[in-house]
Parts: structure tokens; sequence; C-alpha cells
């Protein structure tokens, strides 16, 4: 095999992860109706041929429910991630830009949320919307944007005081044509790789509140609720209820942050010879 | 220059004070907004529908349901202020003592797992800082991202069956043992009990001191005065012992006081597995109860103790660094 140089690897790596991420999704929507399907004659099966994950107390295949959760997952965690990384862009540019008062005021409320530890708010949050769906989509989205909008707000001053830009300044740039041209440019890459490194902490957060119970609906097949029900049955020694889809979890999440790293390997210019 | 650090820690705290109070509202506003009616939800719609009208009235009256919510909240901040936290609608009893009692079960739990993850972190960073690009590093990194990826619950639950369900070392929940007179509960019993979720705790807290000590630790492994320690001759554990360690040290102090939010969060989650009667027990039953007294207290408790934790980082590194403190004020 030819010898690839470091981006290239990294750049498979990239593809990998993501088409991974995407056949996963996929695959899960796909299983959406088996996962729910009871089979009463081959109740708690341990993993086999036929199930390589095993089935359930209700005799549902395990493989399925896990694929089908995976995939609400990741669902749920792109709309959330979407959502928090557009508040922190939001928030951070308008902190950065918009005098003294505007950065006073949302750093506070930076401060505020990230004051509450992540769960407790998103438990309060899934409290006030009631739970399901919208509870934890706007519980996620709007307590995972603090550490991003820093990110940027830090990223924005500093581009604010960069001599190219004092100049279009000087030479008399619209301000519309300075942030287009040249703020943008160098923002992208920052937001995007915080975009990606959001995903991860939106799936582990979407399945640990769903395992408390304030998340989606018990009769769904999601991550937190397979966990949680195989909670009950462990001590009777039915592992393969908790192992198989907290494993896939794990890889599903790693999967993400592996993404997350490579493209920040290709686009910060520090890591450009490799 | 030290004239000006009680001013940074006054105004500090001032900032605290209005956060916690802001906290306070945006809690009491999300409890509000709740569909769930504390009424129903305590008493169960069963008895509440076999009451007559002036029963509930009555009860709304005690319970201060229909009063306006700013006077509701500025009678609960009053006695707040007090030291009445109120009574819990859950599990009827002052929250002043539920909490006492869930706290001081949590907190041996976290302050365990916090030190214990702070101190392998540390050393886990810098071993893999020292020995950048070997193998060891590469393992210490790999284990990082694992742990960084893994959900606090399932590895609880993966604990709890190798080590509780398997092998038999550890009890499966409870902080105390079943059937035993409160008073006969030894020290003892109540280490063994913690050692499981202190343990899981240690575990997940680790990864983010170590890649944050691992870093630090490169730039001073590509400092000047390591490249001259090595001229003389210096390397291994005196290169460690004499320059790693103790640039190596703050960063890592102040990172582990800003991740006190995240201890928190994982005991919550970790303390519901193994049903051990903490405050994660008790936000969780709280939350499903609609128990807003309690949750209230809660919260506010434990955004006052990340806010402190914050603090003491930032007054460590103004006594410290005197350039940072510079800029900040």
């Amino acid at each position: 095999m030819n010898k690839l140089n470091g981006r290239q690897w990294t750049f498979i790596q990239i593809i990998i992860s993501a088409s991974c991420l995407v056949v996963i999704c996929i695959w899960g929507s796909l299983n959406a109706d088996i996962a729910i399907t009871s089979d009463f004659g081959l109740k708690n099966v341990p993993p086999e041929t036929g199930h390589i994950f095993g089935t359930d107390w209700l005799g549902r295949d395990m493989f399925a429910r896990t694929l089908r959760g995976l995939s609400i997952s990741i669902l749920i965690g792109v709309i959330t991630a979407g959502i928090s990384a557009f508040i922190a862009l939001t928030l951070g540019i308008i902190a950065a830009t918009g005098g003294r008062a505007a950065d006073a005021v949302i750093s506070f409320i930076t401060d505020i949320v990230m004051g509450i530890p992540h769960i407790l708010l998103l438990i309060l949050i899934c409290v006030a919307v009631g739970r399901g769906l919208p509870g934890i989509i706007i519980g996620v989205s709007l307590t995972h944007w603090p550490s991003l909008a820093r990110l940027i707000r830090g990223e924005v001053m500093q581009l604010k005081e960069s001599p190219y830009i004092k100049i279009a300044e000087k030479l008399g740039k619209s301000k519309f044509y300075i942030a287009k041209k040249h703020i943008l440019p160098h923002l992208f890459p920052q937001f995007t790789v915080g975009l990606i490194l959001l995903f991860p902490h939106a799936v582990l957060h979407e399945a640990s509140v769903t395992f408390l119970g304030f998340g989606l609906s018990a009769g769904q097949p999601a991550i937190g609720n397979i966990l949680s029900e195989s909670m009950k049955y462990l001590i009777t020694g039915k592992w393969w209820l908790a192992v198989f889809p907290g494993i896939f979890l794990v890889i599903t999440v790693l999967l993400f942050y592996l993404t997350g790293q490579g493209m920040r390997k290709l686009m910060d210019p520090n890591t450009a010879h490799m | 220059m030290n004239g000006k650090l009680p001013v940074f820690i006054i105004k500090n705290i001032i900032r605290i004070i209005l956060l916690v109070i802001c906290v306070s509202i945006i809690t009491f506003m999300l409890m509000k907004m709740s569909p769930v009616d504390p009424l129903q939800q305590n008493i169960g719609q069963a008895a509440l529908g076999g009451m007559s009208e002036e029963q509930i009235a009555k009860l709304q009256e005690y319970w201060g349901v229909n009063k306006e919510p700013a006077e509701q909240f500025l009678s609960w901040a009053g006695d707040f202020l007090k030291g009445d936290m109120g009574t819990s609608l859950l599990y009827r009893q002052p929250v002043g003592e539920v909490v006492a009692v869930k706290f001081g079960n949590s907190l041996f739990i976290m302050i365990a797992a916090w030190i214990i993850s702070g101190v392998m972190g540390f050393f886990l960073g810098i071993i893999s800082g020292m020995n950048r690009g070997k193998f060891i590093d590469k393992l210490i990194r790999g284990y990082c991202l694992v742990i960084s990826s893994t959900p606090a619950f399932w590895l609880a639950l993966l604990f709890l069956m190798i080590f509780g369900v398997w092998l038999g070392w550890f009890p499966i929940g409870l902080s105390v043992p079943i059937g035993v007179e409160a008073g006969g509960v030894t020290f003892l019993d109540r280490l063994y009990h913690a050692f499981l979720p202190a343990l899981t705790l240690s575990f997940l807290g680790v990864s983010n001191v170590a890649l944050h000590t691992r870093e630090k630790t490169i730039d001073i492994m590509e400092s000047d005065y390591i490249l001259f320690a090595k001229m003389r001759g210096e390397k291994g554990f005196s290169l460690f012992s004499r320059h790693v360690f103790r640039n190596a040290l703050l960063p890592a102090i102040i990172l582990h006081f800003a991740v006190i939010s995240e201890i928190f969060g994982g005991s919550i989650l970790i303390e519901q597995v193994f049903s051990y009667p903490g405050m994660g027990q008790a936000v969780v039953a709280a939350g499903l109860g609609s128990d807003l007294p309690l949750l209230m207290a809660i919260t506010v408790i434990s955004s006052v103790i990340v806010f402190a934790g914050n603090l003491t980082a930032d007054i460590i590194v103004s006594i410290i660094d005197p350039r940072i403190r510079k800029g900040r004020i």
C-alpha cells in the first residue's frame, strides 16, 4: 500500500466515522418496527446467531432496539447541537461586537447556565416543558451553548483587534464587508469543529436524562430507556440487556469525537504539517 | 499588588450573590411553567377526586398554590434567607433536614471522587505529556477519549454488574446495610457501601484533568528551562520533580475547581444506578414528583457550590499569578 500522509489518513478516518454514523442512523430508522415487535416465544434469549444481542423479557430483538435507539439519539443530537451552536454563534458575536453592556449581560447569562450542573438544569427544563421529545430537545439545546459561545466571543474579540481588520476599517470598508470577508472565514473552522464536538455531549446528556426518566417516554426504544429497563433484570444475570446497547452508545459517541478531532486537525494551521 | 485582592474577592462575592438570586428565580419560573399540578401529583388523583371543594380550597390555601407567582417567590426567598427552606412535599419533612441527610451521604462520594480523580488525572497527564508520542501516551489518551465517551450511568451499571452481581465484592445499593439499626451502622459499613459509587465517579472525572495536564506538560517540556535541564543531564524522575511538577500543578488545580459541576452531575446519575440515597436520588424524586421546595433548595445549594469552586480557582490564580490578576481587575 502506498504511504499516505497524516492529512490523508485523517481525512479517511473522518469519512469512515461519518459514514458509520449515517449507516447506524438509517439502519436504525429502518428497524423501527422490529424494535417494538414482541415475540413471547423468544423471551430472554441470550445472544445467539438469530439474535446477536439476545432478546428482552418481551421477546424484542435487542439488536434492532439498540440500532433504533442510537438512530433516535443521533437525530436528537444533530438537532440539539445545531440549535445550540446557532445560539452560541449569535450570543458570541453579539457579546464581542455589541459593546460593554451587551458583553456583561451575555457573560452573566453564560455564568448562570454554567453555574447549575448540566444534568440538574436539564431535569428542571424537562420538568418545565413536560416530558417527551420537545422537552429533551429544548433542554439539551438550551444547556450546551455556553462553552462554544465563550470560544467564539474570544475569537471575534481577537480578530477585531488584529491589524488587518483595523486597516480594513481605516480603508472605509463597511462593517458587513469586514464581517463577510475577514471575520467569517476565520470563524468558520472554529465554529464547525465546535459544532461537531457538541454532538457527543448532546447525545450523552440526552441518554442520561432519558435514563433518569425525564426524557423520552418509556415506550420509545431510546438508549436511555433500554438501559434503565435493563437495570431491573441485571441482578438476575441478563447482562446482554445492558452491555451491548451501552458499548454501541460508547462507539457512537467515540465516532463523533473522532470526526470532530479529525476536522480540527485538518483545519487548524498549527497541525498542517503532519 | 496584594491590596487589590480583597476588592477582587468582594466584587466576585457580590457577583455570585446576584447569580444565585437569578438561578433561584429561573428555577422557580421553570417549576411554575411545569404542566404538572403539584396538588394532584402529591395527593393522587383519586384522593383529590374524593375531596370536597372546601378541603381542596383549604389545601390550596395551605400550600399557597393560588397566590401570585411573584408573591410565592418572595415568601419562599424570605423564609430561605431565615434558614427555613420549607417542607418537602415528597418526604413530608423540613427541606433543611432532608437536604442535610442526603447531602451528607453524597458529599462523601463527591469529595472522594474529586480528590482521587484529580490526583490520578494529574499524574496520568504528566506521564502522558512527558512521554509524548510513545505507547504509554497513546494508551492514556485512548483511555481519556473512551471515558469521555462513556455515559456515567452505563459505567456505573457495568461496575455494579461486575463487582456487585458477579463477583459479589460490594453491595448492590443503599448507603447502609439492610436490616441494621441506624445506631449499629459503623463508619466501615458506610465506606463499604460508598466505595463502588465513588470509584465509578473517580474513573469518570479523570479524563478532563489528564488531557489538560498533558497539554500543559507538553508546553513545559518544550520550554528552554527543560532543554537546559536536559543538557545538564537531568532526566526521568528528577526532571519531573524539579521542573515539571510545580509548573503543571497550578493549571490542574484551577481546572479541577472548575469541573465541580461535572462531578455533581455525574453523582446524580451514579446514585440512581446504585440506589444510593443521596442528593442525586433526591433530585430525581423531587423532579418526578414536582417537589418544588426541595428542588429549589438543591438547585440553589449546588449552584452556590459551583460558584464557590470557580471563585476559589480565581483566587488561587490571582494569589499565585499576578499577571492574570492585573488583566482581570
